[in-house]
């Protein structure tokens, strides 16, 4: 019961708002080709078991599963989909590790986000087809809608979001892979555009095109592939409820109990002291906020007050997506969670360059599934 | 390769299978999870998480359908995942819930599998139109019981098939599942019924091809030690095997499902099975149409290449044969819910081990036994094997 995996080779295809020179099978290649090359490892011979992780509606495909393994060298292969964000196949992956019949495990996925027309539509696709979609909502509705109870609920402020929009967009300036990067004030972001009150304009992530792959093994084959085996030292998920009616709007419910399951797997009993920086869901600014405090980095109600004392900037004690964040990155639908393990791997490994984070010992990533969803997933990475 | 834990499966539950179905696709699934919950002797509050399958979104027409139906497959506040390999998702939700208790993460872990096919306007081979290529295949209106067609048709040609032997596995299963009591289209019909009915593409016509369904099913995993706890006859996992082919499937071998092999020397190795015809005492072989079982049955080794219409023929595979093939009725005689489809099957099995199976009991005692799913675009095996 003691079989250690570790992350061992990372690639990633370019991060880019609109690719239409690539096909999604060809920034997949791209990803994958560099992972393994990151890694050391030949996919036909030395890979045991791939995943991929889509969903349908992104793909415009009704089985997108088919359309995996050439690209990735796995033909022939123990192939399948995770219909879910990367960071699920990830501890999917990490599962099959440790039952001990697999090796070595790659995972990928993937955002071709400029190639649908009719996003909004799409997402809404996402609700209740009885109860909720004939409303004809906008799929922001719940963000504005959840924004304005957790704001309320936790004392935090619309200026608090605001400030982490300002600080991730900053942080995305050093990023290679980021394609929103900009230096802005708290002032910008609330005298942006409204969408859905309390939620602005530049409080949503936009959408970003890529393609992320990472290898996993285990431990007596990670020691001899790298000499900086990334360790994973916790993994966690759940889902709340589907039901937009029963969930609790002030609290991620999900990111809570993922945590307290991937805590408690890491030995992590004080988040805030243990976790030397965080790379976390912020498809909305509040949601940053919201996160920080379901993983008990902060107590309940004093997220907005560490952004504002500066303790989440990159050089501040315990720095919150020092990438960028899917603020600053872009948000990659089901690719997300990849990139959050991606940058938390460089960092680890001290390959993180201009944006390298004074310490790096123990890592927490975190995902949450988006709109409408209650889902998410928490990874803790370590260098030992 | 050793896998450290033991795996069990200890209770199954399963819905009428029907085109049409009232209940919502979350009550389909709940009603499957209840049922198995209960032959497991174990509440919601025991799971420690849930995976699920389910076909493609467009059935339902519902984005990101996982997490719509979670709290009907009991994932509610659990660790909950939907795993999607297309058709032989229902063998695979098992393979996923196998991986999850063997990693020594989870003692007890819920599977289920559930499809609600007759939303979809105005055909479901519609949603099948959109699995193809939209460059290359999708301008040609193909749906998939055209490429089905061209795969008949080639596995007939190389070893010189005639229909006839063919249609035998239909009107075998088809009777087989008039025991059954989900069973949408049990019936005793003959070979000149399946030769006169209606023909959909050349050489497939309306009785060599599996229903439209609505349906749920379930099943419940534990370690080892809960297992023994839970259940005086506990049904191990001892195999699991999957494996994808290229998408190119206009490259393939069609008479010979290569990936299917594959998928079954995975689990064999596994299982410790060395001569498959001789150590499985049972199988359920996806049969989604009639020429697939025999297909099947060859790439599973449990046949040589081209002779499994002769064991068809010889009444080997039939309930009380040597080598009884899909006693359950299989998707031609129970339905075919996509997802739902395959995890039928692997309650069979279970049922069939326990010596549950009532009136589609094989004769026998059988000890070892197998199930299997096929999908994507004609690209996946996925395969399990179990042990009494």
């Amino acid at each position: 019961m003691t079989r250690r995996v570790a992350i061992v080779g990372v690639g990633y295809s370019d991060f880019r708002p609109a690719t239409p020179d690539v096909a999604f099978h060809e920034m997949m290649f791209e990803a994958a080709v560099k992972a393994y090359e990151d890694a050391g490892v030949n996919p036909r011979k030395d890979i045991d078991s791939f995943i991929a992780c889509s969903e349908d509606y992104w793909e415009g495909f009704s089985i997108f599963d088919e359309f995996v393994p050439d690209q990735l060298g796995a033909v022939l292969k123990p192939v399948c989909t995770i219909s879910a964000d990367g960071m699920y196949g990830v501890i999917n992956a990490y599962l099959q590790i440790r039952t001990g019949a697999f090796d070595i495990v790659a995972v990928e996925a993937h955002s071709k986000a400029s190639d649908i027309v009719n996003m909004w539509h799409v997402m809404a696709f996402a609700f209740d087809p009885i109860i909720n979609r004939p409303l004809k909502m906008h799929p922001y509705v719940i963000a504005g809608l959840e924004m304005m109870k957790f704001l309320k609920d936790s004392g935090n402020t619309e200026e608090h979001c605001a400030m982490v929009v300002a600080k991730n967009k900053k942080n995305a300036m050093k990023t290679p892979y980021a394609s929103y990067g900009s230096i802005i004030s708290p002032e910008d972001v609330l005298t942006s555009e409204t969408l859905f009150h309390p939620l602005k304009k530049l409080d949503a992530s936009e959408f970003v095109d890529g393609a992320v792959v990472i290898v996993l093994a285990a431990e007596e084959v990670a020691r001899k592939l790298t000499d900086t085996p990334i360790w994973i030292k916790g993994v966690g998920w759940c889902t709340d409820t589907p039901w937009l009616e029963f969930r609790d709007w002030s609290r991620a419910v999900y990111a809570e109990m993922a945590a307290e399951m991937a805590y408690k797997m890491a030995r992590i009993h004080e988040p805030a002291k243990q976790i030397d920086f965080a790379e976390i869901d912020d498809k909305f600014s509040y949601k940053e906020l919201q996160h920080m405090e379901a993983l008990r980095l902060c107590r309940k109600g004093e997220a907005g007050l560490l952004v504002e004392e500066g303790v989440t900037e990159r050089d501040g004690d315990l720095p919150v997506n020092p990438s960028g964040g899917f603020l600053g990155v872009g948000n990659p639908l089901e690719a997300g969670g990849l990139v959050k393990i991606l940058e938390a791997v460089l960092q680890l490994r001290g390959e993180a360059g201009k944006r390298q984070v004074p310490k790096a010992e123990v890592a927490v990533t975190q995902i949450w599934r988006g709109v409408p969803t209650t889902s998410g997933a928490v990874v803790v990475l370590g260098r030992e | 390769m050793i896998i450290k834990r033991k795996v069990a499966v200890v209770g199954a539950g399963l819905t009428l299978f029907r085109r049409r179905m009232q209940e919502t696709s979350r009550e389909l699934a709940w009603e499957a999870t209840k049922m198995a919950l209960e032959t497991a002797g174990i509440e919601l509050k025991d799971v420690e998480c849930v995976v699920m399958g389910s076909a493609p979104d467009a059935f339902d027409g519902i984005h990101m359908k996982g997490e719509n139906l979670a709290d009907g497959c009991g994932g509610w506040r659990k660790p909950y995942t939907r795993v999607f390999v297309g058709g032989g998702t229902g063998v695979f939700v098992p393979i996923a819930a196998w991986w999850h208790v063997a990693s020594g993460h989870f003692d007890i872990c819920l599977a289920v599998a559930e499809e609600k096919m007759s939303p979809c306007h105005p055909h479901p081979q519609w949603a099948f139109h959109t699995i193809f290529d939209p460059i290359l295949s999708r301008p040609l209106g193909v749906n998939l019981i055209w490429i089905f067609a061209l795969e008949m048709h080639r596995y007939m040609y190389k070893y010189g098939i005639k229909k006839e032997d063919i249609a035998l596995v239909s009107v075998k299963n088809k009777a087989n599942a008039l025991d059954h009591p989900c069973a949408q289209l049990a019936a005793k019909i003959t070979v000149e019924d399946v030769l006169n009915s209606e023909v959909l593409v050349w050489p497939v016509q309306r009785l060599d091809i599996s229903p439209i369904t609505d349906g749920a099913a379930a099943i419940v995993l534990a370690s080892e030690d809960v297992a023994k706890k839970l259940t005086d006859s506990p049904v191990w996992i001892e195999g699991v095997g999957w494996c994808l082919d290229s998408r190119y499937w206009t490259n393939r071998d069609l008479a010979y499902p290569k990936y299917v092999e594959y998928a079954a020397r995975m689990a064999y190795k596994m299982a410790g099975i060395h001569n498959p015809p001789k150590e499985i005492d049972v199988a359920e072989v996806y049969d989604p149409f009639d020429y697939k079982e025999l297909h099947h049955m060859e790439g599973l080794l449990l046949a040589r290449k081209g002779e499994a219409p002769k064991l068809t023929k010889e009444g080997v595979t039939q309930r009380d044969g040597d080598l009884p093939i899909n006693p359950s009725g299989g998707l031609l005689g129970v339905g075919n819910p996509i997802a739902a489809a395959g995890l039928m099957k692997v309650c069979e099995i279970f049922w069939q081990l326990r010596g549950e199976a009532g009136k589609r009991q094989v004769p026998g005692d059988p000890r070892t036994g197998l199930a299997q799913a096929w999908g994507d675009l004609m690209q996946i095996g996925t395969v399990i094997v179990m042990r009494a």
